[in-house]
């Protein structure tokens, strides 16, 4: 009876040993998920701590830097009153001209990699080398476009400044179309071969036709991108203090921006967070919609 | 008659239909054209540079344009600098993020979140540079620099990086902004990543009595280890090439500095301030130099990253 007993007794011994080891282990183990949860919320806090903050100063600053000159008068000499008008307009019609030379172009390849993309080599090295150019530096896009378009016409000029956006435009679009052209069911596609169309009235009427509200969002979010971009209008499009045609030198948001914030002017820099203050905005909502389109489009599916 | 008719029109159809193939190969055709004409027009500008200062041109600390010598280190050391500080303080937040997103937020909060972080994203590049001049810099240089001066400036062997004026621009605030801009990309890579891993592996290990930690420890991270270490390199790409942003906050002085909070110079914030001003030959061609050095590291970046992507894809489709 007695031994029994001591014999249990050193058996709950050996199993509270082992259970407190467990429960060491556990604990540490907790604490450790714990701890590194706690790590990642931190981090989300971090990151959207960055951005409220950018968002706050813009807005305040913006704000109080926004009138109605702003969109009324041209750029002014530092000290005297003036708007943006000039930078605005340039900045529109850049944005214009870039989105309507690359969208075609992007939109062409595009199908090309989806439609005939899925044999021979330049569907996949086209492939790989346009995700590279999507994220190539944008400074580098415009020192090419310097090289063989401001060189050759001697002069910068809005049309070099239209240029270097529109190939940063063609990457973007080429990657959402043919996204968007290989969610259009093959069925589809075969029902309109075998009533005999032939393959460019398939792709056009049918094909694109049905994916048409992702190649929008393609293309919004492309105009949104260089809509943002100063660094390939450097040395394309340059700056002007005046209304000028787009064989001029042109005033543009960005560099207007540029330039007036690296200056030592009080009003000038006032001006530059308006016009900051108006790409973030008009940026934001295009990327806004853009997703808003996007997801119409993947729910409808 | 009919029949003539018919057969024209099947040939006219046949036409169009080689017209357009042939056109859609041409602008696949175009895009890989881009590539190699920007790789060929920056040899091209930069061949007299190169002659001229030869090898000598990337070791090379002078950055002189009056009496024309040039050379490259400075500016590629601001650069690899400033993206080697972004990494270090954008990759654990951005996994930090991709984490919670994952495997810790409610439903409910991670459409927003998603959202909030993909705005950080959206803002451009130059609003960025702003912020940091006017809001971050002073505010940085007034209340943390000074502290870090004084507390870790002694510090054996590290100690000479955080030495120098508190003037809150230099290399180490344009780092942490490039961090801030590049958290959105990493951490979005990496949150698509983390979604392609099969529930049926994690749930496996919850079921063993893993924690959340241990899950992504154990499962997620080695699964997906391609996938992680590719998004880093995308973001390493952007932090590279980024030139609005830092040209604003690194000071931009051609002078070499070994501390992290001395004004330094990049790649892209010299093309951005002198490009337009340089009238002398060699003073361009030297520039475009850097713009090829810049172009061809990033393209070595950037194709890795997209090579490590595609080997998951690939892997992702053999487990499926």
């Amino acid at each position: 009876m007695e031994q029994s007993l001591t014999r249990t007794g050193k058996a709950n011994a050996v199993k509270d040993k082992s259970f407190s080891r467990n429960n060491m282990v556990y604990r540490k183990r907790r604490l450790i998920n714990i701890f590194n949860m706690g790590a990642s919320t931190l981090a989300m806090v971090f990151g959207l701590f960055w951005l409220f903050w950018i968002l706050w100063t813009l807005l305040r600053f913006g704000i109080e830097g926004m009138s109605t000159e702003v969109f009324t008068q041209i750029t002014p000499p530092p000290g005297s009153q003036g708007g943006l008008a000039n930078a605005i307009v340039g900045s529109l019609q850049m944005t214009f001209f870039g989105t309507l030379i690359g969208t075609p172009i992007g939109i062409l390849a595009g199908v090309y990699l989806a439609e005939y993309g899925n044999r021979g080599w330049l569907a996949p090295a086209t492939r790989f080398i346009n995700d590279i150019l999507l994220s190539a530096p944008s400074i580098v896009i415009g020192l090419f476009i310097y090289e063989v378009y401001v060189i050759s016409v001697g002069h910068f000029s809005g049309w070099a400044g239209s240029l270097a956006l529109s190939l940063l435009v063609i990457p973007v679009v080429v990657r959402t179309t043919e996204n968007m052209l290989r969610l259009v069911p093959n069925s589809l596609r075969e029902a309109a071969i075998a009533l005999g169309a032939p393959q460019w009235k398939v792709t056009m009427y049918v094909t694109l036709r049905s994916a048409k509200a992702g190649v929008i969002t393609g293309i919004l979010l492309a105009v949104a991108r260089i809509s943002g971009e100063t660094a390939p209008l450097l040395f394309t499009a340059l700056n002007n203090q005046f209304w000028s045609d787009m064989n001029q030198p042109m005033a543009n948001l960005p560099i207007v921006i540029f330039q007036f914030a690296m200056s030592p002017y009080e009003d000038w820099h006032r001006l530059a967070w308006a016009g900051a203050l108006l790409i973030t905005l008009s940026v934001l909502t295009l990327n806004i919609v853009a997703r808003w389109m996007g997801r119409q489009k993947t729910q409808s599916h | 008659m009919e029949k003539y008719k018919n057969t024209s029109h099947l040939k006219r159809q046949m036409q169009i239909d080689a017209l357009f193939r042939i056109s859609t190969r041409f602008f696949a055709f175009f895009v890989l054209a881009m590539l190699l004409g920007i790789l060929f027009s920056l040899l091209v500008g930069s061949l007299p540079a190169l002659k001229h200062f030869g090898w000598g041109f990337l070791t090379s600390t002078e950055w002189d344009p009056v009496a024309e010598n040039f050379g490259a280190l400075v500016p590629i050391y601001g650069t690899l600098m400033t993206s080697f500080i972004a990494l270090l303080i954008g990759v654990p937040v951005s996994f930090g993020i991709a984490l919670f997103l994952t495997e810790l937020s409610p439903p409910w909060l991670k459409r927003p979140l998603g959202i909030a972080v993909e705005l950080l994203a959206g803002i451009p590049s130059i609003i960025y540079g702003m912020w940091g001049l006017f809001v971050f810099a002073p505010w940085f240089g007034d209340h943390i620099q000074p502290w870090i001066i004084d507390n870790m400036g002694e510090l054996p062997l590290i100690g000479f990086l955080f030495q120098g004026a508190p003037m809150g621009i230099g290399i180490f605030t344009a780092g942490l902004i490039l961090a801030i801009m590049v958290i959105p990309f990493i951490a979005s890579v990496m949150r698509d990543v983390f979604e392609v891993v099969p529930p049926m592996l994690k749930e496996s290990a919850y079921g063993l009595g893993a924690t959340t930690w241990e899950v992504v420890r154990n499962v997620v991270l080695p699964y997906t280890k391609t996938g992680v270490i590719g998004g880093i390199m995308l973001g390493l790409g952007r932090a590279l090439g980024e030139t609005m942003a830092v040209t604003f906050v690194i000071g931009n002085s051609t002078i070499f500095a070994s501390g992290l909070f001395d004004a330094g110079n990049s790649i892209a914030s010299s093309l951005a301030n002198e490009f337009a001003e340089a009238t002398s030959e060699l003073h361009l061609s030297a520039l475009i130099s850097l713009g090829l050095i810049l172009f061809f590291i990033t393209f070595v970046v950037l194709a890795c990253s997209k090579l490590l992507l595609l080997q998951l894809k690939k892997q992702e489709g053999r487990h499926s």
